[in-house]
């Protein structure tokens, strides 16, 4: 039902690493949690159940979406709608970076990762395979889109959501903490809260952020999950470095005020977006053949 | 140094602290120990890994040892008391003297000639390493590394010596980082002051040793290092050619100190080729 307003909570915790059953208990206790604080939605961060780097691990700590430990967190939706994510296989043996949405006890929505990072301290693509949709579904508060991290940091993905018309974004991310040393600059902290910022206010949306803190061999998640509203205000905050189970009232009244205010995404000119990205594309594969 | 360099390369010192204690607390105890030991030398880096350790795992649960050779400054030595009185940490002191001494008298009469100052610097950064990992294994506490990013960079240490250890909270920082992140924290003023010496011999410093200064030194590995810009670049940025040429020689030249030993490959799966895993696998 559009319109309405319902509480999301977000499970900020360290997952450990390539324990997937370890990690299912994890996420039931925050599920129950998140039920106590009355929320209607849990959200967890990217590769919740496995660990971030899972690297040679992934053979093992992979589940297809019938695999019992993924039926159990599909299950507990029944309380309380979970979005969560793992290492996904698929039935030809591809594995993606997965976020599944369940509610009422059945699998709604998945989003495999479209934008694998490979490069600097990143190596996904040389274990996943990347996704090749991205789609909003119908969910608590009107149409929802799922975005898992680096898919966020590209200009296109938020606005092929939006223009579906969500009017909530869930990025579930293992975000490292990097180039922070500069006393005036937050780096990668700094970045994530900026976009999620400028993306809030052009879409006309909610964003709920959802990181992992915890170290893997060094590398620092910070954490640092909040509910953004479409004003570019942030609704709730949680803290860096720190678990927590964050907790925030998405109003979609404030969805529509700010379209109203600032409509956007009602101007958005699709067709033109269309025409121009076929003939950019064009161009684009006419320089790569050298012609 | 440039100011621009200078401010990039300052830190926010309570952020890093926060990263660095959550650092050692997570690594150190999910591996399922509780404690840390470390060497103490009396100077800067080991101070700062000193003062992170106890910061976060607190004072009773790390312990600091001194090892001072017959040649030390006993000024080390009073320095690296004043770390163990202002934390009040435990503390053990070797004297690596006798065992260094007894391996230097046995093959210089087996070689027919004594060994070089570089020889025996290692063999003591080797001592001292042997003594953590027996200690590591009798008082059941992690071996903490002392080394920051220059010294690394450059390859100013000992493998397998005093660039050993299971976790190292430092070695990011550069050598000017190290200086705020120390003085951040309340190192104790004589250690912040003195010229970094490795302390192998009468009036070493690390900086007449090297042939720069660590501010020249910091400066040009973090705009080759951190910001990718070319040797001639950086050269065109109006630093010394010979300076720009000996650090990233001395960078390239010491890259094996930094990697584990290589492996001929022969099979399907070779460990550090195909067979990848994190250290924290199973932690």
């Amino acid at each position: 039902m559009a319109w309405s307003a319902y509480r999301v909570a977000i499970a900020q915790f360290a997952p450990k690493l390539g324990d997937v059953s370890a990690n299912v208990s994890q996420h039931l206790e925050y599920v129950n949690e998140a039920r106590q604080a009355n929320a209607q939605v849990i959200v967890f961060p990217e590769l919740g159940l496995t660990g971030y780097q899972t690297q040679d691990l992934t053979l093992e700590v992979a589940r297809h979406v019938s695999h019992p430990d993924i039926q159990r967190l599909i299950q507990a939706s029944r309380v309380v709608d979970v979005l969560f994510s793992f290492v996904e296989e698929a039935d030809d043996c591809r594995f993606f970076v997965t976020a599944a949405y369940a509610s009422g006890g059945r699998l709604v929505h998945r989003h495999r990762k479209l934008y694998l990072p490979t490069y600097g301290m990143f190596d996904e693509r040389r274990y996943f395979a990347p996704g090749d949709r991205v789609r909003t579904f119908s969910a608590q508060g009107g149409q929802a889109g799922v975005l898992i991290c680096e898919d966020a940091w590209h200009l296109s993905s938020p606005y092929l959501l939006a223009v579906q018309g969500a009017s909530v974004i869930y990025v579930p991310a293992s975000s490292p903490w990097r180039n922070t040393m500069a006393a005036s600059d937050f780096g990668s902290h700094a970045f994530w809260r900026q976009l999620l910022q400028v993306y809030a206010q052009l879409c006309g949306c909610f964003f709920v952020f959802a990181n992992r803190v915890g170290y893997e061999d060094g590398v620092h998640f910070y954490g640092g999950s909040g509910v953004m509203g479409p004003d570019g205000e942030w609704v709730a905050e949680g803290p860096a470095s720190e678990r927590a189970l964050v907790v925030a009232d998405l109003d979609f009244h404030m969805v529509r005020r700010a379209r109203y205010t600032t409509p956007l995404m009602r101007d958005e000119r699709v067709r033109l977006v269309l025409d121009e990205m076929q003939e950019a594309v064009r161009r684009r594969s006419t320089d790569e053949t050298g012609d | 140094m440039k100011p621009e360099i200078e401010a990039r390369l300052a830190l926010n010192p309570s952020l890093v602290t926060s990263v660095l204690t959550g650092f050692l607390r997570d690594e150190v105890t999910k591996v399922g120990f509780q404690k840390a030991l470390f060497g103490l030398s009396g100077g800067i880096d080991s101070a700062l890994t000193a003062f992170l350790a106890a910061r976060a795992l607190g004072p009773d649960r790390v312990h600091a040892v001194l090892m001072p050779y017959r040649t030390s400054s006993p000024n080390s030595l009073a320095d690296a008391m004043k770390v163990v009185e202002a934390l009040g940490i435990a503390h053990t002191v070797i004297d690596i003297t006798a065992p260094v001494d007894a391996y230097f008298a046995q093959v210089d009469r087996a070689l027919g000639y004594e060994a070089n100052a570089l020889r025996r610097g290692n063999r003591m950064a080797r001592e001292r390493m042997v003594t953590l990992y027996d200690l590591s294994a009798a008082m059941n506490a992690l071996v903490l590394g002392t080394s920051n990013k220059t010294e690394l960079l450059l390859g100013y240490g000992t493998q397998f010596g005093d660039m050993a250890s299971a976790l190292n909270p430092i070695g990011d920082l550069y050598k000017c980082q190290v200086r705020q992140l120390a003085a951040h924290l309340g190192v104790p003023r004589s250690i912040l002051e003195k010229a970094p010496s490795a302390d192998l011999w009468a009036d070493q410093t690390d900086e007449k040793e090297l042939g720069f200064s660590y501010d020249e030194a910091d400066e040009i590995l973090y705009q080759w290092v951190d910001l990718r810009m070319s040797p001639d670049e950086i050269v065109s940025r109006g630093y010394p050619e010979r300076l720009v040429r000996a650090i990233v020689d001395r960078v390239r030249r010491n890259q094996y100190k930094r990697r584990m030993p290589i492996i001929a490959k022969l099979s399907g799966r070779t460990i550090g080729l195909d067979f990848r895993y994190l250290r924290d696998w199973g932690t």
